[in-house]
């Protein structure tokens, strides 16, 4: 069972191996190069959304308004390039995630200073972030048409047949390894997250860790948004509506610890590979697409309980005769 | 020992049962809050709107909060033992799901009623025994079963709508249980339950082992108090009064469709949280839960005769939501207590 643990990310890995092999067996064109990529184009928002939101939860914290800030973020750079068109693209990316960071912040602020408990900041969040949208355009949407060639063109550039998108989320990746792995403050979220009270000692500041998680969550949010909204040509209220589940859902399967500080990168990115081979694998071997929900929920669960079971969580009883008991049950 | 009203009436060897009572205290108590927000929402609607203090109006706006707020009793209990349930919502769908099954099959109203119940309470049950059996925290358990159950609904039905129901059993969410005062069934039902949930959690030594679960539940473990058992019962009437939610609500709209429901369990955690339960468990009570869903239903069905849009309802719901939860902080200080 140690074992398990020790190599959680080597068998998550070689458990979606299984699973594209197997698939492969019954479809065919699934184990195609060209399905491959197609794979990781599209599953390069979860990606990189995962990442920042295991760095929240790293410091025992959730952001459920990932999704409404993805949303709010795109139509606003949406927006901004009807009135600006034709600026170079990476503009349109520095705005979106100085406009995503800036909604980070605002959790991070209510968070860190007020003390308002995680959950309840990004519920508010949400509500408030998605409406805003209404309010900012009037209830309308942002088209193709109305956007200009370098601002939707740039999601669908290529490199090595693999989109823009999945390289900046490569590039996410990589720097979230640094940070997490080489610098003080990304450490420093391991901290906070593991022992609050021990990271205080240690000079750990628990708001600014949490200003930097819930901002960093923000900017890749809004950064998302713009790419998102680009890439399917289309910005409105309910674009990503739900998403922040299943960015969750990445990390809980990648073995991150909703107890905060426990995480890793190579964990998360696979829990969001993991969703994206099934949801990818079920329209190929023609399956209603309406399974996907049923059967990301049954392996959440699976993954989720073998996971506690591997740690032993199940059998800490607390009193001494419980304790027994189960000692001879087992004999 | 300072205290003058103390010293006046006993010596010092006498043990006050409880503080003294101070109006500032009782001013400053979240539900007296929540009392002043209520009537400022009713003055500043009934100055607004005319249409605002009918009666009858009234009761058809208690349609859209009723269902949802009895689920927030249930929800207030679990988030007072640390506990959370993210499932209801997806509950309700499957419930939802069987009883219009059941009507398609053509099926009289109580044998819909009880299969929306039983539906509800095996998923809550089920949701109990995973998280007492498997230690993961419930909030990760219920995403799991959320997608899951609402999963089975979309599987079954894909974009297909049940719309066959019996005509006695649609009667039950479409029309009024007392004329006078105009009151709808599900209305009623949220008050007899508020009152049995207030009874049991505030009157009653098991309710008083909720708030010692939730203030340190390893410490309830010690003093005998079945801590897994009482989580299980809890998730298990969670997915109940899920079911019965789901027997008003496709008895009033008389559709199931795979996305009914959809964003409630957000909804119901708002009003647990504005009625001062606190997420990190072990305060709480249900009077300043009901007193919640009064501020937020009247606030919506209010701002809605103002002909303002649903979603910008929202901004001004999540809004109130983040405000009354800062402005207490904010007014006594404790962000400068570390």
């Amino acid at each position: 069972m140690s074992l398990l643990l020790r190599y959680r990310e080597a068998i998550l890995a070689l458990i979606i191996a299984l699973m594209v092999l197997g698939i492969s067996l019954y479809a065919p064109p699934f184990g195609t190069l060209s399905n491959g990529v197609g794979v990781l184009n599209d599953t390069a928002f979860l990606f990189m959304m995962a990442l920042a939101q295991m760095i929240v939860i790293l410091t025992r914290g959730i952001d459920l308004s990932v999704a409404a800030n993805l949303a709010l973020t795109g139509m606003l750079t949406g927006m901004f390039n009807m009135v600006f068109p034709d600026l170079p693209a990476l503009i349109y990316v520095a705005l979106a995630l100085v406009v995503g960071g800036g909604l980070g912040l605002i959790n991070g602020s209510l968070i860190a200073f007020l003390r308002i408990p995680p959950i309840v900041v990004t519920l508010g969040t949400l509500a408030i972030f998605r409406g805003t949208i209404v309010v900012v355009d009037g209830g309308s949407q942002v088209n193709t048409s109305d956007m200009s060639s370098t601002f939707a063109g740039f999601p669908k550039l290529e490199l090595f047949g693999l989109s823009s998108v999945f390289w900046i989320a490569a590039i996410v990746a990589v720097l979230a390894w640094f940070f997490l792995g080489q610098t003080r403050s990304g450490r420093g979220l391991y901290a906070v997250g593991g022992n609050p009270v021990a990271a205080r000692y240690c000079g750990i500041s628990l708001p600014f860790q949490q200003m930097l998680a819930y901002g960093i969550s923000g900017a890749v949010a809004g950064m998302s948004g713009y790419l998102w909204v680009a890439r399917y040509g289309v910005a409105y209220v309910e674009i990503a509506s739900g998403y922040e589940l299943t960015v969750i859902a990445a990390c809980v399967i990648g073995g991150v610890s909703i107890g905060g500080g426990v995480g890793t990168v190579a964990g998360t990115l696979l829990g969001a590979l993991f969703i994206g081979v099934i949801v990818n694998a079920l329209p190929v071997m023609q399956v209603s697409p309406f399974w996907q929900m049923a059967i990301s929920g049954a392996v959440i669960l699976a993954a989720v309980i073998i996971n506690a079971r591997a740690e032993g969580r199940a059998l800490k009883l607390i009193l001494p005769e419980a304790r027994r008991a189960a000692a001879q049950a087992k004999r | 020992m300072s205290d003058p009203s103390i010293q006046a009436t006993a010596s010092r060897y006498t043990v006050a049962d409880r503080a003294p009572r101070k109006v500032s205290t009782v001013l400053l108590r979240w539900e007296s809050i929540l009392v002043m927000m209520l009537a400022a929402v009713i003055i500043g609607n009934t100055l607004k709107s005319p249409y605002f203090l009918d009666p009858f109006n009234l009761a058809d706006a208690t349609y859209n909060f009723s269902e949802k707020a009895i689920m927030a009793l249930i929800m207030a209990l679990l988030i007072l033992v640390r506990e959370i349930d993210l499932s209801v919502a997806a509950i309700v769908a499957l419930s939802s799901l069987a009883i219009g099954y059941m009507g398609v099959a053509g099926y009289g109203p109580f044998a819909l009623i009880v299969t929306g119940l039983a539906v509800g309470l095996l998923c809550g049950a089920f949701n109990g025994f995973l998280v007492t059996r498997s230690g993961v925290p419930s909030i990760v358990i219920t995403i799991g079963t959320m997608s899951l159950y609402r999963g089975i609904a979309q599987v079954s039905l894909g974009d297909q709508a049940l719309t066959a129901y019996p005509q006695r059993y649609l009667d039950l969410g479409q029309s009024y249980l007392l004329d006078w005062p105009p009151t709808p069934l599900s209305f009623f039902l949220f008050l007899v339950l508020a009152v049995c949930f207030a009874v049991f959690l505030h009157k009653t030594a098991a309710g008083r082992q909720l708030f010692a679960i939730g203030a340190n539940p390893v410490a309830a473990r010690f003093s005998g108090i079945r801590v897994d058992r009482i989580r299980l019962i809890l998730f298990t009437i969670s997915g109940l009064l899920a079911g019965l939610g789901a027997v008003l609500l496709t008895a009033r709209i008389g559709v199931m469709r795979p996305n009914i429901a959809l964003g409630w369990e957000l909804d119901i955690i708002t009003m647990v949280i504005l009625g001062g339960v606190a997420i990190s468990g072990g305060v709480g009570t249900i009077g300043g839960v009901v007193l919640a869903v009064f501020v937020l239903g009247l606030a919506t069905f209010g701002l809605a005769l103002m002909n303002v849009p649903g979603i910008v309802i929202n901004v001004l719901l999540g809004l109130l939501l983040i405000i009354s939860i800062a402005a207490p902080i904010i007014i006594r200080g404790q962000s400068g207590r570390r």
